[in-house]
C-alpha cells in the first residue's frame, strides 16, 4: 500500500521544472516470496516474445486488404481510401507491437499476432433475430440499441428511437458515403495522433468498417442514452471485426454512448479491435461507456481517443469483464482551460484472462481536473495492468489530478503490475496517485460468516463492496443493475479459496 | 448449552489456551474477568470459529454438538453469536443487507420462510429500539465511521435480529459512557430468558452490576484460575488479580498489556 500524495506545488523561478514519477508494483496475491511468481511470469513472456514486427505477421493483413480492394470495397466511401492505405502503410512498416516497447512490456500481442485474422467484406444477416440479443440490452431498458455484428451495422436487429432536432445519428459506414463534410475533419484526426505508437489504431483505420457516427449540434442535450451492440458471430472463420465510432458534441451539448462488446458463439476465436474518436467542444458533457463481455477466448484492443475544449466535460467508464487477452487505451487531451475529465474504471478476471488497461490524460491547458479510480479484481491466473500516465504541461498550471489504482487478488497466482506515470512539467499544480494490491480481509469475512453468511456469501459481498464506489458512479441504472447482477452471478463462482492461513 | 473440556488452543505460534473447563447451562450468565492478555478473546473466538486460532486438544459441545467441527456460519446458524472486542468496519456492506443476509440464513436453515424487505424492516424496526439507535445507521457501512459506543451499540443490535441461543460478548462494555453502557446493558437484559446463555467478558464490576451474573471465572495464563459468585467479581475489582496469581496452579504471569 503506498499512496504519494503531492501537494500543491510551488516553486521558485520560471523555467520548468519537470518532475518525473514512474513507479511500478508488480504484486500477485501469493504469500511466498514474490520471486517465484516473477520466474513465471518471465517465462511466460519468454515464451510469448515474438520477433519484432515480422512479416509473417503482417502479411496476412496485407494480402486480406489487397482481396478487399480488388472486391472493390473501397469504391463505397472511395475518399477515405488514401487514409487507409496510408494507415495499412504505417501498420505494415512497424509491425505488431513486442513486449520491449515501454508501452507493451507487460502485454504480449503474439497471440493476436500470430493468428491470420479476416476483416468480413460486407454485412451477413446470418439469421439472427432480435431476441438472440436480449440479454445483451440490460433489460429493461428503453434508448436506442444499433446493432452490430461481425463489424457492420445490422438495421433489422436495431431500434433507434427519435432524436431532439438537429442530432445526426447513423450508421459510420453510412456517413462516410453521406456526410463526408462532417466526418471528415475529424475522422482520424485524434485517433491519429498518437499513430506512430498505436499500431492497432492504425489498422483499424486501415480495415475500418462500421460504428457509430453522431453529432450533436450546439446547446442540444440528448437525454436517452445510445447504446452500441457490437456482436461477434464467428462461425468457425478467424474474425477480426474494426468497429469505429465518431461523437462529435458541438458546444454546450450533453449525450451519452454506451458500447458493449459481446459475443454468439462462447468458445469460438476472434478478434475486436475497436477505435472511438471523441471531439467535446466548448462547454459540453460526453459519458462514454465501454462494456467489454468478449467470448472467453477473444482478444479485444480498444483505443479510446478524447479531445476536450474549454470547460468541457468527460466521463469516462471501462468496463472488462470477457475476453483471454484485452488491451484498452483510454486517452483523454484536456485542450481548454477548465476541461474536466473523470475515468472510472472496473475489471474482473478469472482463469487465465488477461487485461491491461492504458489511461493517458494530458494536461495542455490550466485549471484542468482530472480523476481517475480504476478497480479489479482477480483471481485464478488471471493478469492485469494497469498503466496511468499523467502529463501536466509547463502551460497547465492549476491542474487538479487525481488517480487511484486498486486490486483485489483473490488467488496465489493472479498478478497485477500497476504504474502510475506522472509527468509534471508546470509548477502549480494538485496531482496524487495511490496503488494497492490487497487480498479479501480475514477480519471482514469472518465478521459476516459469524453473522451466519456462508463462506462465498460473504467473499462475494467483500468483492461487491470492493467495487462499489465504481459500480454506483455508473448513471444509467439499467447498466449499473445489470453490471451488478453480473459481478453477482459471476464471483463466486470463481471464488474457491479456503479462507484460513 | 456449552460444554467445554481441556481446551487448548494456538495462535502465531503459540499457545494461549492452556486447558479450559468450563460449562454453561441454558439461561445461565456466565462472567469472565482475567488480565489482558489471558486469553479472553481467543476462547471467544474460538468458540466463533476463527480459524486463524488452532484448537490443539480439548472438545466443545454445543446443544449436543461438536462445535469445533462446524464452520463459522453454521455455527451462527446453531445459535452462537459473538459481539467482537473491536467490531470490523467493513466499507460497502450495509447494517441493513448484512443482518437481512444473517437472519435469513439462520431462517432458512431453521426450515423457516425468509423474511421479505418489509417484514425484515419491521422486525428489526423493533430490534433498534431496545439499543435506542437511530434507523439511519441501518442503511450505513457496517461500522464504518461509528464511534466506538456505536459499534458496541450495533453488535447488541446484531444480537437482537439473530436470536442466538448463546450470546458472548466480548467487552462490550469497554469505552463506554455511562449512559451507553446502560443503554447497552439494558438491551442485554432485555434478551435474556430462560433459553439464552450468555458468555461476558469484561473487566469492570460496574457492567455486573447491571447484569447480573450466575457464576464469575477468572482467566489467567489460558486456564480458568478461579470460579465463583458474583461476589468473586467485587472481589476482584477491589484487590486485582494478583492475589489469585499466586494461588494459580502453575500460575502464569499475565502478559503485558497489549496496546490498543
Ligand atoms: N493470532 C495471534 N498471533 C499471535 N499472538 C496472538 C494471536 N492472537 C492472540 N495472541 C496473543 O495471545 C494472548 C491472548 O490474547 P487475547 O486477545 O485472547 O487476550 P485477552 O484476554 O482478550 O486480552 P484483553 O483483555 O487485552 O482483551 C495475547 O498475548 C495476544 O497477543
Ligand atoms: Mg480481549
Amino acid at each position: 500500500m503506498d499512496r504519494h500524495p503531492r501537494g500543491r506545488r510551488r516553486q521558485a523561478g520560471t523555467g520548468a521544472n519537470p518532475l518525473k514519477t514512474t513507479k511500478r508494483k508488480r504484486v500477485s496475491g501469493g504469500k511466498g516470496p514474490a520471486s517465484g511468481k516473477r520466474a513465471i511470469a518471465a517465462k511466460r513472456a519468454a515464451i510469448d516474445t515474438p520477433t519484432p514486427g515480422t512479416n509473417a505477421e503482417t502479411a496476412p493483413w496485407l494480402s486480406a486488404f489487397a482481396a478487399l480492394e480488388h472486391d472493390g470495397w473501397l469504391r463505397r466511401d472511395r475518399w477515405t481510401a488514401p487514409l487507409r492505405r496510408a494507415a495499412l502503410d504505417r501498420f505494415a512498416a512497424l509491425g505488431f507491437p513486442t513486449t520491449r516497447q515501454e508501452e507493451w512490456r507487460f502485454t504480449s500481442v503474439a497471440p493476436i499476432a500470430r493468428v491470420p485474422f479476416r476483416p468480413q467484406a460486407a454485412y451477413q444477416p446470418n439469421g439472427l433475430t432480435p431476441e438472440q440479443f436480449e440479454r445483451f440490452t440490460f433489460e429493461p431498458w428503453e434508448c436506442s440499441h444499433l446493432v452490430f455484428v461481425n463489424g457492420y451495422f445490422a438495421p433489422e436487429l436495431s431500434t433507434l428511437r427519435s432524436m431532439p432536432d438537429g442530432v445526426r445519428v447513423m450508421s459510420l459506414a453510412e456517413a462516410l458515403r453521406t456526410q463526408r463534410d462532417a466526418v471528415a475533419p475529424h475522422l482520424g484526426r485524434l485517433a491519429g495522433t498518437d499513430v506512430n505508437t498505436n499500431v492497432f489504431a492504425a489498422l483499424n483505420t486501415a480495415f475500418m468498417q462500421d460504428g457509430l457516427f453522431m453529432e450533436i449540434p450546439a446547446g442540444v442535450a440528448v437525454d436517452e442514452p445510445i447504446h452500441l451492440l457490437f456482436v461477434s458471430s464467428p462461425h468457425g472463420r478467424d474474425l477480426a471485426s474494426c468497429p469505429r465510432n465518431l461523437i462529435v458534441a458541438g458546444p454546450g451539448s450533453q449525450a451519452a454512448i454506451v458500447e458493449s462488446y459481446v459475443n454468439l458463439d462462447d468458445g469460438a476465436r476472434y478478434f475486436t479491435n475497436a477505435v472511438t474518436e471523441i471531439v467535446v467542444m466548448q462547454g459540453a458533457g460526453v459519458d462514454h461507456y465501454k462494456i467489454e463481455r468478449e467470448g472467453p477466448a477473444a482478444f479485444h484492443v480498444a483505443t479510446v481517443q478524447a479531445h476536450l475544449a474549454r470547460d468541457s466535460r468527460l466521463a469516462s467508464y471501462n468496463v472488462s469483464i470477457g475476453g483471454a487477452l484485452v488491451r484498452n487505451d483510454i486517452n483523454v487531451v484536456l485542450d481548454g482551460e477548465g476541461a474536466e475529465c473523470r475515468l472510472d474504471g472496473l475489471y474482473t478476471l478469472s482463469g487465465s484472462q488477461h487485461v491491461d488497461n492504458h489511461t493517458l490524460i494530458d494536461h495542455a491547458r490550466p485549471h484542468g481536473t482530472s480523476h481517475e479510480l480504476y478497480k479489479g479484481v482477480l483471481d485464478g491466473r488471471s493478469r492485469g495492468v494497469f498503466d496511468g500516465r499523467i502529463i501536466v504541461r509547463a502551460d497547465a498550471q492549476k491542474t487538479d489530478a487525481h488517480q487511484v489504482n486498486k486490486n483485489l487478488v483473490l488467488s496465489e497466482e493472479a498478478l497485477v503490475d500497476t504504474t502510475p506515470r506522472l509527468e509534471i512539467l508546470a509548477d502549480d499544480v494538485k496531482c496524487t496517485h495511490g496503488a494497492t494490491v490487497g487480498q479479501l480481509d480475514e477480519d471482514a469475512l469472518f465478521y459476516l460468516r459469524s453473522r451466519a453468511i456462508g463462506q462465498e456469501a460473504a467473499a462475494n459481498m467483500l468483492m461487491q463492496a470492493f467495487v462499489s464506489d465504481v459500480v454506483h458512479r455508473i448513471k444509467i441504472a439499467p447498466i449499473r443493475a445489470g453490471l451488478e447482477c453480473l459481478l453477482f452471478t459471476r464471483l463466486p463462482r470463481e471464488h474457491r479459496r479456503e479462507a484460513h492461513t | 448449552m456449552l460444554e467445554i473440556a481441556d481446551l487448548h488452543a494456538r495462535a502465531g505460534g503459540k499457545d494461549i489456551l492452556r486447558g479450559i473447563d468450563l460449562v454453561i447451562k441454558p439461561g445461565e450468565v456466565h462472567a469472565i474477568m482475567g488480565p489482558n492478555g489471558s486469553g479472553k478473546s481467543t476462547l471467544a473466538n474460538v468458540l466463533a470459529g476463527r480459524e486463524s486460532v488452532e484448537v490443539t486438544r480439548g472438545t466443545v459441545r454445543f446443544a449436543g454438538r461438536d462445535l469445533l467441527a462446524l464452520p463459522p456460519e453454521e455455527r451462527a446458524w446453531e445459535g452462537v453469536f459473538l459481539a467482537f472486542q473491536y467490531p470490523v468496519e467493513i466499507p460497502g456492506v450495509s447494517t441493513m443487507y448484512l443482518l437481512k443476509a444473517g437472519l435469513n440464513a439462520i431462517r432458512k436453515h431453521r426450515g423457516e420462510p425468509e423474511l421479505d424487505a418489509m417484514e425484515f424492516l419491521a422486525l428489526v424496526r423493533d430490534k433498534l429500539k431496545l439499543v435506542e439507535m437511530d434507523q439511519a445507521f441501518l442503511n450505513r457501512s457496517v461500522n464504518e465511521g461509528f464511534s466506538g459506543g456505536e459499534k458496541k451499540r450495533n453488535e447488541i443490535l446484531q444480537m437482537a435480529v439473530l436470536d442466538p441461543k448463546l450470546a458472548i460478548l466480548d467487552e462490550t462494555d469497554s469505552g463506554l459512557d455511562i449512559d451507553a453502557l446502560r443503554i447497552v446493558a439494558n438491551g442485554v437484559n432485555g434478551l435474556r430468558n430462560p433459553q439464552r446463555s450468555m458468555l461476558v467478558i469484561t473487566h469492570y464490576q460496574r457492567l455486573l452490576n447491571y447484569i447480573v451474573p450466575d457464576r464469575v471465572h477468572v482467566l489467567s495464563g489460558g486456564r480458568i484460575v478461579k470460579s465463583g459468585g458474583k461476589e468473586l467479581a467485587l472481589q476482584l475489582e477491589k484487590e486485582g488479580y494478583a492475589w489469585i496469581d499466586t494461588r494459580a496452579d502453575g500460575g502464569v504471569k499475565p502478559a503485558p498489556a497489549p496496546t490498543r
